[in-house]
């Protein structure tokens, strides 16, 4: 048995903390761009549409991430198409985080206050020029902090990954103690692998938050 | 003709009928304040006749113009009729001529500089061009509501309604605002004020009409009216607000 040194451990991980980054910046990208479509299509759309953008967030919110990467990896196997790990995670990843940023956009949106709506309206403004120039901009700002905490738990939801055999933190971790036999040194070392990358974005939002509350956007 | 003339308005939100028929005529350059409890329908009434409300019976003619129903759209709407609320609903992201200039810009595609112009002209009427460059949120009650003021005046409406305008303002903030609408009805603007001052009412109004229970009970010159009520309920009101 070979030994491990301590910068072994260390640098396999980072190697591997490579593919949490990537997985996470997949999976936040896709999602934002499938998420933005939705709340746009669930706020100006047509009823049957609203429904089912509904049905889709809560199926996504309603459900372990585990179990959706089961289905994505293993229930596309099923289905007949051989999908990669890769591909499985990073779809499952990128439907879970749309539907989690479609319900916090869409309040976002809501949480605009109502005489905003009037007062674009009694000014003239049809429903796509009151969002453009008076909900959105709005929206946006009120937005931006949950959006990047959010972030949080997607880069955190990519160590469930690990089960369907894509190679990341958390699998290296796993793997390495299985060569190494250092529980503790090696998952603790996971775990400060997610805290480092988690931690800034936890002071950004938290940072973002008080600068708009400062600015008096109510 | 009456400039803005109303016709058996009826209202109801779900079981409660909050317009039980109103007929109203006001003429160009009239000065209407509605005064009565809250809960009478003076607001919803207000909210009619720019059609933030829909009513469900009777008909809003403006200088002779269906405006009710799908007769205008919204940009049409705008440029009949403005207003201003307790609120203010100023836009906190954007600047004092950015909020003015923004319907002009966007409804009646006026290029920015003739917009600026625009803006400037009205925003010197309510005495804020100083403030042209603020953010609503630097700005005192007093002076967001005179923005607002601005705002409506930039679509150069033919009536201007104000709901309340200054219900949100510490005491010592209500003149300024009071001032700049008395300044607009002697340069013969157009006003229909749903108001709790009734000081103002009865020095700049020409008429004031009384609502109770959804109805018009009783309305007159603001003289007559507050010294010589003709029914018990506007003897009370008048008794519980002076």
């Amino acid at each position: 048995m070979t030994d491990f040194t301590l910068w072994d451990i260390v640098r396999n991980l980072m190697l591997a903390g490579r593919w949490t980054v990537v997985l996470s910046l997949i999976a936040f990208t896709g999602g934002a761009i499938v998420g933005l479509v939705l709340t746009l299509a669930r706020m100006g759309g047509l009823k049957p549409i609203r429904w089912l953008i509904r049905l889709y967030v809560d199926l996504f919110q309603g459900t372990p991430l585990l179990m959706q990467l089961f289905l994505a990896y293993f229930g596309a196997a099923v289905l007949g198409f051989d999908v990669s790990a890769w591909t499985a995670a990073s779809v499952a990843l990128t439907l879970f985080t749309s539907a989690f940023l479609c319900d916090i956009w869409r309040g976002c949106v809501e949480a605009v206050p109502s005489g905003q709506w009037q007062a674009s309206r009694v000014l003239g403004l049809n429903y796509l020029q009151s969002m453009r120039h008076v909900i959105l901009p709005q929206a946006l700002r009120l937005a931006v902090p949950p959006t990047v905490g959010f972030s949080v738990q997607v880069i955190k939801g990519t160590a469930l990954a690990s089960v369907i055999g894509f190679v990341e933190l958390t699998k290296a971790g796993t793997m390495l103690n299985n060569a190494a036999f250092a529980p503790f040194t090696i998952f603790a070392l996971v775990a400060l692998g997610y805290f480092i990358l988690c931690y800034p974005l936890s002071r950004y939002a938290r940072h973002l938050e008080k600068k708009l509350y400062g600015a008096g956007i109510r | 003709m009456a400039l803005v003339s109303v016709k058996d308005l009826h209202k109801s939100f779900g079981e409660l009928e909050v317009l039980k028929g109103i007929d109203l005529e006001v003429e160009t350059g009239e000065v209407v304040a509605i005064i009565g409890r809250s809960g009478s329908g003076k607001s919803t009434l207000l909210r009619c006749l720019n059609q933030l409300e829909r009513h469900d019976w009777g008909t809003i003619h403006l200088a002779g113009q269906r405006l009710d129903g799908a007769a205008m759209s919204p940009g049409e709407l705008s440029q009949n009729v403005g207003m201003v609320f307790q609120s203010f609903n100023l836009f906190p992201h954007k600047t004092v001529i950015e909020n003015v200039m923004l319907a002009p810009v966007v409804v009646k595609q006026t290029s920015k500089a003739a917009a600026r112009r625009i803006a400037e002209e009205v925003l010197d009427k309510v005495g804020m061009l100083e403030k042209v460059d603020a953010y609503p949120a630097q700005l005192s009650g007093g002076q967001q509501q005179r923005v607002a003021i601005a705002r409506a005046l930039a679509m150069n409406p033919k009536v201007l309604l104000c709901d309340e305008v200054t219900s949100a303002l510490d005491p010592e903030l209500v003149g300024e605002v009071l001032r700049v609408l008395e300044h607009l009805a002697a340069e013969g603007m157009t006003l229909i004020l749903v108001t709790h001052e009734m000081k103002f009412a009865r020095d700049v109004s020409h008429r004031v009409v009384f609502m109770h229970q959804g109805r018009i009970h009783e309305s007159g010159d603001p003289q007559t009216l507050f010294s010589q009520p003709k029914t018990p309920e506007l003897s009370q009101f008048i008794a519980s607000v002076l």
